[in-house]
C-alpha cells in the first residue's frame, strides 16, 4: 500500500535526515518517533506529497506519487491521502460540514462518508455549527473527520495528540486506530508524545533514542 | 462545494469589509449609471422635439434661449415679434411652412401655446379623445397635462397670465376643452395648445362676442387689420439652399432673429459636456480607489489565509483552483458592486424625476435599461480581476510544506 525507499532529504547537506525505508500495508499502522527537530515532519510532508525528497520513491496504491506532476498530484493527494495536523486547521469562513464537502470537492468525489462519519466522531450535532464555536477535542475530531472522508488509502497525522490532556490523547489515537482499520487504510502517526507508545506496536525511533 | 461557493463563504464571513467594499464601487458606478442614462435620454429627447424644425425665427436676444422658450417650452421666449414682419418673411420663397406661436399665459405652471394645427403636424399628433380646437378659447390638453390636471373634454377653466408662476388670472374669458392629445413622449405631452386668437383676445381689453364664435385659422397667420404680435416663429425650410441664406436674411433684419435648433443644442451639450466630464472623472476616481479597497481587503486577508490555503492544498486543491478562489472573490465583490450600483443609479434618477415634475428632466425615465451599463458591469469585473491579481498570485505560489511547518 504504503512504501517509501531510498529516500535522501536535507536542506544542508551537512545535516542529512536519515529516514528509513518504510512498507506498509492496507490496515497496517506505524509510529515513527523522535525529538523536535529531528526531522519527523519533514518525513511525514515527503509520505504525504507535499515536499519533494532530493532522491527516492514513494509508492502509494502502486502509484509514484513524485512522478506524478502539478494538478494531477493534488488530486492524487486529496483522493488517497488523509493528513490531520497537530492544530486542527479547519477553514473557519465555512462550517463543520461544508469544511468535508470542500475536501470532496477539492478530491472530485462524491461521497456518502459525511453523515455517517460525523456520528461515529460524535459531532453529528455540530455539523451547521461555526469552526470556532468548537472546543479543541471537537475542532480535533472534525480535522479527522476532514482527512477521512475521501476514503484514503493512507492517513497521516503530525502530533495529533500534542495540545490534549492524557484522556483527550488516547481517545484521540484510539479513534484513529479504529478509523483506519474500519476504512482500512495505512496510519501513521509522527509524534514524540511518549503517551502514544503503547497504542502502537510497530515503532520507528528517529534522530536517537529520545 | 464549488469555487464559486468557496469564495462567497469568504467573502460573507467578513460582512463589514465585504459590504464597505461593494458600496464604495457601486457609488462610483451608479453616479455613471445616471450620468449615461440623462444623457442618452436628455439628447434623445432634445432630438426627437426639434425634429421637424429647421430653424426659429424670433425677437433679438439669446438664440439659446429663443431655442429653449420655442422648441422645448423651458425657458421664457426673448419677446414678441410684429405680425406684419412675419408675414413678409413667411412669403420668401426659401420657407416651405411657417408656424406662428403665441406664449405668455399658462394654467398651473402649464403653458397655453397659441399655434396653428400645422404645429400638430409636425408631430404627427394624435387625439385621444375630442376634436382640434376651431374657436377662440378651444384648447387641446397635452396627455400629461390632462393627466395631472384632471380635465376632460369639455371642461373649462382660467389662464393666469406668465409662464411660470401665475400672476393675475384672465377671469373674463374661461377656455374650454374641445380634445386630448394621446401620450406623445415629446414636449407636447406636457402643453395647453390652442389658436392664436386665443392668446390675443385673453389679452385684449374689450370684448367683441362676435369675433369670438368666428372660427380660427387652421393654417398660416390669421386673418386680422389690427396690429397684432406672436412670440416666435417655426421654420421648415424649402430647399438645402435655405440653411444657408434664410438664418442671415433673417439677422440682417433689425427686429428679428434666427437661430437653429441643432446648432443651439449641441452648443448646449458642449456647455454641459464640461460638467459632465468634471462628474465623470470624479466617479472614475471613486472607481479607482474602491479597487485599490478591494486590492488591499484581499492582500490582507491573504496574511490571514496562508494556512487556509496550505491546508485545501493538502485537501486536493491544486494551484490554480487557489488562483481561481482569490480571482472569484474580487469578481464576486465587483460584480455586486455593479449591479447595487445600477439599481442606485436608477433609483437616484426615479427620485430626481419625481422631484421634477415640470423642470427640464420629468420627462426622463428611470425605468429604462441601457446596453452601455452592460459595459459598466464588464467594466466592473474587469476592475475585480485586475485588483485580485497580484493577491492570486500569492496564493498561486503558496508553498504547501513551508506553510505547514512554519505554525
Amino acid at each position: 500500500m504504503l512504501q517509501a525507499s531510498n529516500i535522501e532529504f536535507y536542506y544542508n547537506s551537512n545535516q542529512k535526515f536519515e529516514i528509513p525505508d518504510i512498507n506498509l500495508k492496507s490496515g497496517d499502522q506505524l509510529l515513527i518517533i523522535g525529538k523536535s527537530g529531528s526531522g519527523k515532519t519533514t518525513i511525514l510532508n515527503i509520505l504525504g506529497g507535499l515536499l519533494k525528497p532530493l532522491s527516492g520513491d514513494v509508492k502509494i496504491n502502486g502509484t509514484s506519487v513524485y512522478g506524478l506532476t502539478g494538478g494531477q498530484l493534488d488530486k492524487f493527494r486529496g483522493k488517497n491521502i488523509g493528513i490531520i495536523f497537530q492544530k486542527p486547521h479547519i477553514l473557519s469562513a465555512l462550517n463543520v460540514e461544508e469544511n468535508l464537502k470542500l475536501a470532496n470537492f477539492f478530491a472530485g468525489e462524491k461521497s456518502d462518508l459525511i453523515s455517517p462519519l460525523l456520528k461515529e466522531l460524535g459531532i453529528f450535532d455540530k455539523r451547521k455549527s461555526n469552526v470556532n464555536t468548537l472546543s479543541e477535542g471537537e475542532a480535533q475530531r472534525v480535522s479527522i473527520a476532514r482527512a477521512l472522508v475521501n476514503n484514503p488509502k493512507v492517513i497521516l497525522a503530525d502530533e495529533p495528540t500534542a495540545s490534549l490532556d492524557d484522556e483527550n490523547a488516547s481517545n484521540v489515537v484510539k479513534l484513529l486506530q479504529q478509523q483506519a482499520v474500519k476504512y482500512n487504510a495505512a496510519l501513521i502517526i509522527v509524534t514524540h508524545d511518549q503517551r502514544v507508545k503503547d497504542h502502537i506496536s510497530n515503532q520507528i525511533t528517529i534522530g536517537g533514542e529520545s | 462545494m464549488n469555487m464559486l461557493r468557496l469564495s462567497w463563504k469568504y467573502l460573507i464571513a467578513k460582512p463589514l469589509n465585504t459590504g464597505l467594499n461593494i458600496l464604495l464601487l457601486a457609488l462610483g458606478l451608479a453616479i455613471i449609471t445616471v450620468l449615461i442614462l440623462i444623457q442618452d435620454q436628455f439628447e434623445n429627447k432634445m432630438t426627437k422635439d426639434a425634429e421637424g424644425i429647421d430653424l426659429v425665427v424670433g425677437a433679438k436676444g439669446s438664440p439659446l434661449q429663443l431655442i429653449l422658450s420655442s422648441v422645448y417650452h423651458i425657458d421664457f421666449p426673448t419677446g414678441n415679434i410684429d405680425m406684419a414682419d412675419a408675414i413678409a418673411l413667411s412669403k420668401n420663397r426659401l420657407v416651405k411652412n411657417i408656424i406662428p406661436l403665441g406664449m405668455g399665459d399658462n394654467y398651473q405652471g402649464y403653458r397655453i401655446v397659441g399655434t396653428n394645427h400645422d404645429y400638430l403636424d409636425i408631430y404627427n399628433a394624435e387625439m385621444v379623445s375630442g376634436v382640434i380646437w376651431d374657436k377662440p378659447f378651444d384648447v387641446v390638453l397635452g396627455n400629461e397635462t390632462a393627466a395631472k390636471l384632471g380635465l376632460g373634454v369639455g371642461d373649462t377653466f382660467i389662464g393666469s397670465h406668465g409662464i411660470g408662476s401665475s400672476s393675475h388670472e384672465h377671469d373674463e374669458h374661461p377656455y374650454k376643452v374641445t380634445g386630448i392629445l394621446t401620450p406623445m413622449g415629446n414636449v407636447l405631452d406636457k402643453l395647453i395648445l390652442t389658436s392664436i386668437e386665443s392668446v390675443w383676445y385673453t389679452h385684449d381689453e374689450g370684448h367683441d362676442h362676435e369675433k369670438f364664435e368666428t372660427p380660427v385659422a387652421k393654417t398660416g397667420f390669421p386673418e386680422t387689420d389690427e396690429d397684432r404680435e406672436v412670440t416666435s416663429l417655426l421654420v421648415q425650410y424649402r430647399n438645402p439652399i435655405a440653411a444657408v441664406q434664410l438664418p442671415r436674411f433673417v439677422n440682417s433684419k433689425s427686429a428679428l432673429q434666427a437661430a437653429s435648433p441643432s446648432f443651439e443644442i449641441s452648443r448646449l451639450f458642449e456647455l454641459l459636456g464640461v460638467g459632465v466630464k468634471l462628474i465623470q472623472g470624479l466617479a472614475v476616481v471613486i472607481i479607482i480607489i474602491a479597487g485599490l479597497g478591494i486590492f488591499i481587503a484581499l492582500f490582507n486577508s491573504l496574511k490571514e489565509r496562508k494556512y487556509d490555503l496550505a491546508v485545501m492544498r493538502t485537501l486536493g486543491a491544486s494551484n490554480g483552483q487557489l488562483f481561481l478562489h482569490i480571482v472569484l472573490e474580487g469578481v464576486i465583490l465587483t460584480f455586486i458592486g455593479a449591479i447595487v450600483g445600477i439599481l442606485i443609479g436608477h433609483l437616484f434618477l426615479a427620485v430626481l424625476v419625481m422631484q421634477n415634475e415640470q423642470g427640464a428632466i420629468s420627462g426622463l425615465t428611470a425605468m429604462v435599461f441601457l446596453v452601455e451599463e452592460l459595459w459598466i458591469l464588464v467594466y466592473a469585473v474587469i476592475v475585480g480581476i485586475i485588483a485580485s491579481l497580484i493577491p492570486a498570485w500569492n496564493a498561486y505560489q503558496t508553498d504547501i510544506a513551508k506553510q505547514l511547518t512554519k505554525a
